[in-house]
């Protein structure tokens, strides 16, 4: 076996939760170790808020946050971890502060909300459910 | 987290799979291969995104099974340096706080990278962040196992686990036991840490 390129491109939880969801779906079903990855990965993107976006909610976010910009990794970190509060925007931002200003990490996060109103809503003990 | 590689490998199909289409065949016989395992600098290969290019296949003499030369890309689990991810608390221990992500382990946070100051609690066998609150008294904040935590991914180490030669194998210490890819974080910024200590 050879590696042609072992980062091609990056993808974001959403894509990946959907390829798995097919993947489980498929008939005959798979048995082994795609079997086991399979359902600890999508065990794992169930409880990320990756489950109830949608490829056009996604889309349009990108869109809207296109002029503050922010690098490819951390739209990235901010689709798959909405962030809710200024303090996530610093630690996901690098030097956020000289970045963006107070509005624009406001303005941000209504954006975030907009798309991902799910986000919110989510109490943050819902792991508890599940164990 | 999840990334895509492009690989290129000679797959053998043997003949009682020739009643499949080729792709299926190919596509069950590359997640036989991968899923679920460590490709050294890659990293973890989770299921097949899709098959970019099929060459001819070729029979060789005294094999009944058909080889293609195939080039697709697998769906990889490989967090960049820096990435924010949360997980959960699997364990503590004096190396440091043990995190899992359900399908992946080998996540350490070592105590030079936790919040400070920290210390272990034997009894409890956890972690404790004694948080200043401001008026010169401590609040302690146990990282317990099972907690949901959030932390930066600060390095990778990949490790070859193929079974070394003889001449090697005295110098190393029990391979056996190594781990072929883990993953270093941190959490000694304000915002991370385990999710509960930010809520309010």
């Amino acid at each position: 076996m050879e590696i042609v390129s072992s980062n091609c491109a990056s993808l974001s939880n959403y894509e990946v939760f959907e390829h798995l969801q097919k993947v489980k779906d498929c008939r005959p079903k798979h048995k082994g170790q795609l079997a086991t990855i399979t359902y600890e990965t999508l065990r794992y993107l169930e409880n990320t808020p990756c489950k109830e976006q949608t490829a056009q909610s996604i889309k349009e976010c990108i869109r809207e946050l296109a002029p503050f910009k922010l690098h490819k990794t951390e739209l990235l970190m901010i689709i798959n971890n909405p962030p809710i509060t200024p303090l996530e925007i610093q630690f996901i931002v690098e030097e956020s502060e000289e970045r963006l200003t107070e509005d624009q990490v406001q303005e941000i996060l209504a954006i975030i909300a907009k798309h991902f109103p799910h986000v919110i809503k989510t109490p943050p003990d819902e792991d508890e459910q599940s164990e | 987290m999840f990334i895509l590689a492009e690989m290129k490998n000679v797959t053998r199909i043997p003949p009682e799979l020739f009643h499949l289409k080729l792709n299926d065949a190919i596509a069950g016989e590359l997640n036989k291969k991968l899923a679920n395992k460590v490709v050294l600098n890659v990293g973890l290969c989770i299921a097949l995104h899709d098959i970019v290019n099929l060459q001819e296949s070729y029979i060789f003499p005294g094999d009944g099974a058909s080889h293609t030369r195939v080039i697709f890309r697998y769906i990889v689990f490989r967090p960049f340096i820096e990435e924010i991810l949360v997980g959960k608390i699997r364990s503590c221990s004096q190396e440091g706080v043990h995190v899992t992500l359900g399908f992946f382990d080998d996540i350490l946070i070592p105590p030079t990278a936790l919040q400070h100051p920290s210390r272990f609690n034997e009894t409890e066998q956890a972690w404790v962040w004694e948080y200043d609150t401001g008026d010169g008294s401590k609040h302690d904040l146990f990282m317990d196992a099972g907690e949901t935590i959030r932390f930066r991914v600060t390095a990778e180490t990949f490790h070859d686990t193929c079974p070394a030669g003889p001449t090697l194998k005295e110098n190393q210490d029990n391979p056996e036991n190594r781990v072929s890819y883990s993953l270093q974080g941190s959490i000694n910024e304000p915002g991370l840490g385990l999710l509960s200590w930010w809520d309010n």
